[in-house]
């Protein structure tokens, strides 16, 4: 099990990781953060391998990885 | 769980003034992890440009010093020849060192300075408004060349690294990109290389990143990487130069 957390109200919603997640875990908000932006949410359920590709392409540093 | 992927020491915990997706955020980012696997965060000195990455301080945390506009491997080299204890490198866009600071690119690297560069290449001036740079491709639309650029006005996209690689004094020249976590992986492993030379007493190493600027490229972040694969690394092709 591998899980990321993503610094919401640091992100600036590029959505790079939502391209690069192999699993599709990552998706856009419904909810604005404090910039009033939609971020990057990650969906918990299940099936993150921990293969950190959102976080080596984030231009934010906002996600780190567990593993 | 173990924490596998987490922010460098050598990376300040701040939010930087990058636009979404602008590839100075990873570039900021790799040299920080590099810096911090040397170990060597307390004996480095970075030389932060002009260009949109002119606070670059602000974001790493190791000493730095800024210098005027394309004069970086200047100030560089004074530190370095003062200080040649210190690992000294230069954060360049192509604006400040294949325009402005030409000059002192050239003599800097014919001199085979001891100093590691990284050179981030995003073919425009970014922090200026997009104006077109020596980088910018052929038919690339910018405020200033708003037709895109033409050969017949205004020459041809610059190889600086190239042109630097031919220079004796010049030891390792990488070009790399931001493309795609796996290109970032490459582009880090470069840089790791070009600080590791320094170290090494091995001279002058320049690492040029292939960059993102959405803003100024009209297109969104993905877009922008696309961009990047699809056209600019036919112009500027990827590997070890020298
Ligand atoms: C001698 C001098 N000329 C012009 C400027 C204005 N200026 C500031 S940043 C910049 C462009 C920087 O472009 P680049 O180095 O490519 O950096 P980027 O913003 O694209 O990262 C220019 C022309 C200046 N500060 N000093
Ligand atoms: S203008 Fe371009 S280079 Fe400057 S911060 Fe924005 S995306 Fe980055
Ligand atoms: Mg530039």
């Amino acid at each position: 099990m591998a899980k990321i957390v993503i610094n919401q109200q640091r992100c600036k919603g590029c959505f790079l990781c939502v391209n690069f997640c192999p699993k599709g875990l990552i998706k856009k908000s419904r909810k604005l953060n404090k910039r009033g932006l939609n971020f990057a949410e990650f969906d918990p359920s299940g099936g993150c391998i921990g293969c950190a590709m959102c976080a080596v392409i984030c231009p934010d540093c906002c996600i780190e990885v567990y593993k | 769980m173990e924490k596998i992927f987490f922010r460098a020491e050598s990376l300040y915990d701040v939010s930087t003034h990058y636009c979404p997706g602008c590839g100075h955020g990873i570039a900021h980012r790799l040299v920080a992890e590099v810096i911090d696997e040397l170990g060597v965060r307390e004996k480095t000195i970075g030389i932060a440009p002009v260009g949109c990455a002119v606070v670059a301080y602000d974001y790493w945390n190791f000493d730095c010093s800024e210098a005027a506009h394309g004069r970086a491997l200047a100030v560089a080299t004074a530190i370095k020849r003062v200080h040649p204890q210190n690992v000294v490198f230069t954060y360049q866009g192509d604006g400040d060192l294949a325009a402005i600071g030409t000059n002192e690119t050239i003599h800097a690297a014919n001199r085979g300075e001891n100093l590691t560069v990284v050179f981030i290449n995003n073919a425009v001036y970014g922090m200026t408004g997009g104006q077109m740079a020596p980088t910018t491709l052929l038919g690339q639309k910018t405020s200033t060349s708003i037709e895109g650029r033409q050969k017949e006005k205004h020459g041809y996209p610059l190889k600086i690294s190239e042109m630097l690689a031919l220079l004796p004094g010049v030891t390792y020249v990488e070009r790399v990109s931001l493309q795609s976590p796996q290109e970032v992986l490459k582009a880090k492993r470069a840089i790791k290389q070009a600080f590791e030379n320094q170290i090494n007493n091995l001279g002058f190493s320049l690492v040029e990143v292939l960059s993102p600027c959405p803003t100024y490229w009209g297109q969104s972040p993905k877009e922008a990487l696309d961009w990047i694969r699809d056209v600019m690394q036919k112009e500027f092709p990827l590997g070890r130069i020298k």
